[in-house]
């Protein structure tokens, strides 16, 4: 009946309409929707113009927008660096892409002592809102000088944000986030999650789609372990989580989201319950990420909570070997994710 | 007889102030002719009203001369007007080339405003820095000081020929441009001696003091260069017509960072003057033993340059003039060379003589001081008188001191401020003390 179709129509209306967008498609509408909401956004990098983005993040931006709010640069990451640290400083709001940021190091010195520490120095007089993103951690083949990961280098400097987004809903959310913030924003992404779809909801279609800097998010709730982690890691930990449930161990599934500042509280929050935890990270284990939550988790409330030592999974501790054999073992397979639990567990 | 009667009226006017003259002005002018060092013609022109006396926002000189006059006329409102030349053409030194037709202009106008305006930034800043030099000895301030006292003509010229609303950028031997910049002395000082009363409320020291369109201060040899061009590049963005002088030393030149902004301020034409300041030293290496090339002012290869007396603060307007009318005209990027003497060593911790020779310092100080250059021109050309240059000497003396004296009487920052100012526009969070228990709280 008409009645009947009618309503029938309604409802499918009212059902939310998921899609499926890839990584690198929501980092392109992120800054599409900042460039189009506030003209003093630009974006300055190798490539990302004429070439649409070295990774095609930047696709389509230049031909929309023009040479003046996309920029290429030459081969120079101290100078564009700098200069984009410097137009932050005059009243423009930069996002400033390393190629990978493996060639930030070239530039770090604009990164740490030009934009992290000048709002502290001056004492409030010089905000120097920029966000420094790219492809950071391995890849695939690229071997030693490619593929460094430098979230725990840059999550040490007081005076930065650092935030390091795993699904597309992260990574669009938290870019927005990050250009709308009016400080220094290191924003770490991963090569190998630009072309991997995530569902998206309605909302986080939405132009107004912000995810608040400094919040974890808890991907899959359990009772018996907290695995916490960032990035691409996040989903290796899914992934052990799906098998290990098979076997009856409930993981509950950390998505850190920020790196600087850490949400601690919610890590906390999570041992109390679990009273077990992994971290899990690509980087490597020395005065890092992992290393850095176990002495907070030391020092604060949820130690007491512990039924064992905490356990970090990290990348091997060498640089990167090129051979795919090698590679592959260099860095947490899901395996040595089910195994930590375990040994964790100790079951 | 008339030259005995120019004498004595001349004697009779100075010691009454009262324009009693016993002959005609206009006989009164040549009899009174002055030998000036290079040759000068003298314009007639009305006497000025007495001046309203302004604090240093005119600091700034325009390029016509009704500008209001700065706080070193208002010494003379008891003074006779008719007594000094109003304005006066010099020759200046000529500007050395490259990738340029035609340079600054060879001859100057001052007028006498703008001479004391320039004599008293100046001195200003020289006595600044020897209060500072004071202090340092006295261990109330601590750390890093690069004193600029040598260097004052550099500050000033540059500020007499850019406006406000301009942008400025330097290194670590900051304090002249801090105050050229509109900061005032009391703030200066009390920075230097890390006190609440400084202009980044003691956070920031010698090396970290800004003001609007002021950038510091930068403690990384080289790092503001790329800042700079980055500042013109916003310049360049937002359309205002503005650029940003951006100055390095000597030993910065060498610095990879600065051809990779050379490259993209050339390639993109960015409105950004740089200048780099010789004084001869990059801490205590010597030009020669630094560089391939010592012309600084070539180094910018397809970005043209000139080469100015830094020590000439006429020399040092007039080129700045010329650079900024052709960043303006769009035409892009230029490089200044601006050749200057700092009379102090590196910083404070060094004496400056291990790589250089007394003589050396002293023969400066005789031959090229700016203060005193710019003064015998201004006594030699009639357009002010030994009287008010003691005045303003005096004058800036009482000001520094006083300076001195809250830069040593303020409170340090209070605890409670460590943490603040990490993030702009921030709400409130935690930050780890220096041991678990310790919570201490950050605003922005």
């Amino acid at each position: 009946s008409p009645l009947f179709h009618k309503f029938l129509k309604e409802a499918l209306n009212k059902v939310p309409k998921d899609k499926c967008v890839t990584v690198r498609d929501a980092l392109n509408q992120a800054m599409d929707e900042e460039l189009e909401r506030d003209e003093r956004v630009f974006l300055l990098g190798e490539e990302v113009a004429q070439y649409d983005g070295a990774y095609k993040v930047s696709r389509g931006l230049w031909k929309k927008y023009g040479d003046k709010r996309i920029i290429d640069t030459p081969i120079s990451e101290m100078g564009f660096a700098g200069i984009a640290v410097g137009a932050a400083m005059a009243g423009l709001r930069p996002i400033c892409e390393f190629m990978t940021f493996n060639f930030s190091m070239q530039a770090i010195d604009q990164v740490i002592n030009s934009a992290a520490k000048t709002c502290y120095m001056s004492a409030g007089l010089q905000a120097v809102p920029i966000v420094f993103r790219g492809p950071n951690g391995a890849s695939a083949g690229v071997a030693a000088q490619h593929s460094q990961c430098f979230a725990a280098w840059y999550a040490h400097c007081p005076g930065l944000k650092v935030v390091s987004p795993w699904n597309s809903e992260d990574a669009k959310g938290l870019l927005k986030s990050s250009i709308r913030d009016d400080n220094p924003v290191v924003f770490l992404e991963n090569e190998l999650l630009y072309g991997v779809p995530f569902e998206m909801s309605e909302e986080a279609q939405s132009k107004d789609f912000t995810i608040p800097i400094g919040k974890a998010k808890v991907e899959r709730a359990g009772s018996h372990i907290t695995l916490v982690s960032h990035s691409r890691y996040v989903g290796h930990c899914l992934d052990a989580a799906a098998v290990l449930a098979k076997e009856g161990i409930e993981c509950e599934v950390i998505n850190l989201r920020t790196i600087r500042p850490m949400d601690v509280e919610s890590i906390e929050a999570s041992v109390m319950k679990t009273n077990h935890l992994v971290t899990v990270e690509g980087g490597w284990p020395q005065f890092g990420v992992g290393a850095e939550i176990c002495a907070r988790i030391m020092e604060g409330s949820a130690f007491n909570y512990l039924d064992s030592p905490v356990t970090r999974v990290t990348g091997v501790d060498i640089p990167m070997p090129y051979a795919k054999i090698l590679e592959d073992h260099s860095l947490p397979q899901i395996k040595d994710i089910i195994f930590s639990v375990k040994k964790t567990l100790n079951v | 007889m008339k030259t005995m009667l120019a004498i004595i009226s001349n004697a009779l006017c100075r010691m009454t102030g009262r324009n009693a003259l016993l002959i005609g002005l206009s006989e009164y002018v040549t009899l009174t002719s002055p030998s000036p060092p290079a040759s000068a013609q003298t314009q007639r022109q009305p006497p000025k009203p007495p001046p309203v006396s302004t604090r240093a926002a005119q600091l700034v000189s325009g390029q016509t001369t009704d500008q209001p006059v700065g706080p070193g006329a208002r010494v003379v409102v008891s003074r006779s007007f008719a007594d000094f030349t109003p304005q006066a053409t010099f020759d200046i030194k000529k500007c050395d080339l490259h990738r340029l037709e035609e340079g600054p202009p060879l001859k100057a106008e001052l007028t006498r405003d703008q001479g004391l305006q320039y004599y008293r930034t100046m001195q200003t800043v020289r006595r600044m820095e020897l209060k500072a030099d004071q202090l340092y000895k006295q261990k109330i301030i601590r750390g890093f000081c690069h004193l600029y006292d040598g260097q004052e003509a550099c500050a000033a010229g540059i500020e007499a020929s850019i406006n406000p609303t301009d942008h400025l950028i330097t290194a670590y031997r900051a304090h002249g441009y801090t105050y050229t910049r509109g900061v005032s002395i009391k703030e200066i000082l009390a920075e230097l001696t890390g006190r609440k009363g400084g202009v980044a409320k003691g956070k920031g020291g010698s090396m970290h003091m800004y003001a609007p369109h002021f950038y510091g201060g930068n403690g990384i040899v080289g790092a503001q260069v790329p800042l700079g061009a980055g500042i013109a590049l916003a310049c360049q963005y937002q359309g205002n017509n503005q650029l940003c002088v951006t100055l390095y030393g000597d030993g910065a030149a060498n610095q990879g960072q600065l051809f990779e902004s050379f490259n993209m301020a050339a390639l993109w034409k960015l409105p950004c003057i740089f200048i780099c300041e010789n004084n001869k030293y990059g801490m205590g290496t010597s030009v020669e033993r630094a560089s391939a090339s010592i012309d600084y002012y070539k180094r910018g290869d397809f970005i043209p340059g000139i080469r100015v007396d830094g020590m000439d603060v006429l020399c040092v307007r007039e080129a700045t003039k010329f650079a900024a009318d052709h960043c303006r005209s769009g035409k892009g990027p230029i490089v200044m060379e601006l050749q200057t003497y700092r009379y102090h060593g590196h910083s404070m911790s060094d004496p400056g003589v291990s790589y250089r020779t007394r003589e050396e310092i002293q023969e400066v100080r005789t031959k090229s001081d700016p203060i005193s250059m710019l003064k015998e021109r201004m006594l030699s050309n009639n357009m002010a008188s030994v009287e008010e240059f003691k005045e303003i000497d005096v004058d800036i003396r009482k000001q520094v001191e006083e300076a001195a004296q809250f830069a040593t009487s303020d409170p340090e920052p209070p605890l409670e401020d460590l943490c603040n100012h990490i993030f702009y526009n921030n709400p409130p969070l935690e930050v780890r003390g220096t041991n678990p228990w310790s919570k201490l709280k950050s605003v922005s």
